[in-house]
């Protein structure tokens, strides 16, 4: 191709990114420049146009906050343990799919079902589920003969993360299902059966060749739901809305910018929920590429 | 190795291996089953709930009492219907402004060689994991200069923040699984890109826009946050906002019938696009995932 052919198609590419360039800079980048901006700032949410800078002071602010690292501590735990038990369920879920079924199709859409419903639909049906009262889940463990009376689960403190985690659990298991199945299909049966015909025994074909050869769909399912689930908000604003024992970094950065009207100190807390997903995602990426570089992986 | 599989071959008859697929298969079919319950009765007891009226409401009965008073409530609700319609209006809005914007970019990005594709390709991945929070308060600076505040138009500017790197993303990898060949001979004929996208590849994508358009009409009308900050009346609010934000005057007159019976409605699309679509839905998914 011609240097001058060249330089039209670059020129017909930009052209073709002219809207998305506009809308990102928008609502991704100008925001987000802004939001550093205040984060140095004493601005308060009433008007923001009166302000002076007090550099590094709000930074210090959120991170002298006891609240603050309640909430990385919660936020953590949230992300760790319902990311692995969605990672356990969801390649499980996985594998009984994989094999032929009848009505597979149905059972993938029914699977879906959860993940498609609203969060907040999904922590009201689970408020609903767990009263302590009337809830049905309690009805069926006193029918069952485990307890003799209703717990409260969502009102006491102590098991407000586990359901927190629980509800989680059951509307984002689909979206590991789905990524991990995706992955199961691309491996060539002919590999498992050769390993039968050798006379394999079924756990080590799972342990030596499903699982490694499963390793980047696993990889890029967790890294997309560790970073969701860091970002947390709406489920946990909804079920136990200020509860300090499942408050998330951003319903504490939301709450400080919004409920308290302090723009500098919530911009702040928010440049530091920014650099705690960022840190995840270098972690996670890197943890991934470091396999790609031991030639394990192909992909 | 074959060794041992011979000897085991010899050694086990054919009823034994009989006897045992068919104990594998109860075992996986049971498994079936109880992966379905798990995941499909918390719905099917909202709905059983939304029909039960006063004290039967409070009886674990698991067939459903068929009363829709409450759904006949809610369709008299004229602030429910608003912010249904809002709902509606906020989704569909946002799914095609995001399907213009990320089909344009995933031309450039798909099918045209430039230096910097890569970059923009890794800039678009970084700004999809942005935690929302962390545009919250330069968003909220814009939307008020706009002059959108407690508009659902904000909304949708506010939601292409997530929707159009996701669609831009899964349209890129949709775009290139087209052969080449298709329009090498357009382009020896001289054929803007303009014609070449408009007349050869987009009769060809129907399939792979309705795949990013029903999970960017999901993400739309599931979205929280920027909802619950930039509306604050009740008649500009989407359903979320408005069913999370129910509440009764003290916990024992939480009206959970009225709640299920709007968490029943909001969801019914849902399910049913779920349901409908399930295969371009999952193609979606995967080609934004696994591909990439």
């Amino acid at each position: 191709m011609s240097a001058r052919l060249a330089r039209r198609d670059h020129l017909a590419a930009w052209l073709f990114l002219i809207p998305v360039i506009i809308v990102m800079l928008l609502v991704a980048v100008w925001p987000l420049a802004r939001t550093f901006f205040f984060s140095f700032t004493d601005a308060y949410l009433d008007d923001p146009s009166i302000y002076s800078m007090v550099g590094i002071d709000n930074f210090l602010d959120v991170i002298n906050d006891r609240s603050w690292w309640v909430a990385v501590r919660n936020t953590i735990v949230f992300t760790v343990i319902s990311v692995a038990i969605e990672t356990v369920l969801g390649l499980a879920i996985a594998l009984l799919i994989n094999e032929a079924i009848p009505g597979r199709g149905l059972v993938r859409a029914a699977i879906l079902v959860p993940w498609a419903i609203p969060v907040v639909v999904s922590a009201k049906i689970w408020e609903w589920m767990l009263n302590d009262q009337f809830g049905v889940l309690n009805k069926i463990l006193i029918g069952l003969g485990f307890i003799d009376h209703g717990i409260a689960w969502t009102a006491s403190s102590s098991l407000i993360m586990g359901v927190i985690i629980f509800a989680d659990v059951w509307m984002t298991t689909p979206f590991m299902v789905l990524l991990i199945l995706a992955g199961l299909q691309l491996i060539s049966p002919e590999i498992f059966e050769a390993a039968e015909v050798d006379g394999i025994p079924a756990w080590k074909r799972f342990w030596s060749i499903t699982l490694p050869m499963l390793r980047p769909a696993i990889g890029v399912a967790v890294l997309f739901r560790v970073l969701d689930a860091l970002r947390m908000f709406d489920l946990a604003y909804v079920m136990a809305a200020s509860n300090e024992n499942v408050m998330t970094v951003s319903i504490y950065a939301r709450d400080r910018l919004i409920s308290f009207q302090e723009l500098g100190v919530g911009s702040a807390a928010s440049t530091w929920v920014f650099l705690l997903v960022a840190l995840a995602a270098i972690i996670i990426i890197g943890a991934l590429r470091l396999d790609r570089a031991s030639g394990e992986l192909t992909k | 190795m074959t060794e041992v599989a011979l000897y085991r071959a010899v050694r086990k008859p054919a009823a034994y291996y009989r006897v045992r697929r068919r104990i594998v298969r109860l075992f996986q079919s049971a498994a079936l089953l109880l992966v379905l319950i798990y995941t499909l009765f918390p719905y099917y007891w909202a709905f059983v709930s939304s029909t039960k009226q006063g004290a039967a409401l409070y009886r674990a009965a698991l067939v459903p009492a068929l009363d829709f008073t409450y759904y006949r409530q809610l369709i008299d609700n004229p602030v429910f219907m608003g912010s249904l319609l809002n709902s509606a209006y906020v989704a569909v809005a946002t799914t095609f402004l995001s399907l213009f914007i990320g089909l344009s970019a995933a031309y450039a990005l798909g099918r045209i060689d430039f230096p910097q594709r890569r970059t923009l390709l890794m800039i678009i991945l970084m700004i999809s994991i942005f935690p929302q929070v962390v545009v919250l308060s330069g968003m909220f600076e814009l939307i008020n200069w706009m002059g959108l505040f407690n508009r659902p138009s904000a909304l949708v500017l506010t939601y292409l923040l997530s929707t159009v790197p996701f669609t831009t993303w899964v349209l890129t990898t949709f775009i290139r699984e087209f052969p080449r060949e298709l329009e090498e001979a357009a382009i020896i004929d001289g054929c803007s890109h303009f014609r070449i996208l408009m007349k050869i590849l987009l009769p060809l994508m129907g399939p792979s826009l309705a795949s990013t358009g029903i999970l960017a009409f999901i993400l739309a009308w599931n979205e929280f946050l920027f909802a619950l900050t930039f509306t604050l009346t009740d008649e500009n609010r989407t359903v979320p906002v408005a069913i999370g934000l129910i509440a009764g005057n003290s916990r024992y007159e939480y009206p959970f019938g009225q709640i299920m019976a709007a968490s029943v409605t909001v969801t019914l699309p849902l399910i049913l696009v779920v349901l409908f679509f399930q295969r371009r839905i999952v193609a979606g998914l995967t080609a934004g995932a696994v591909k990439g």
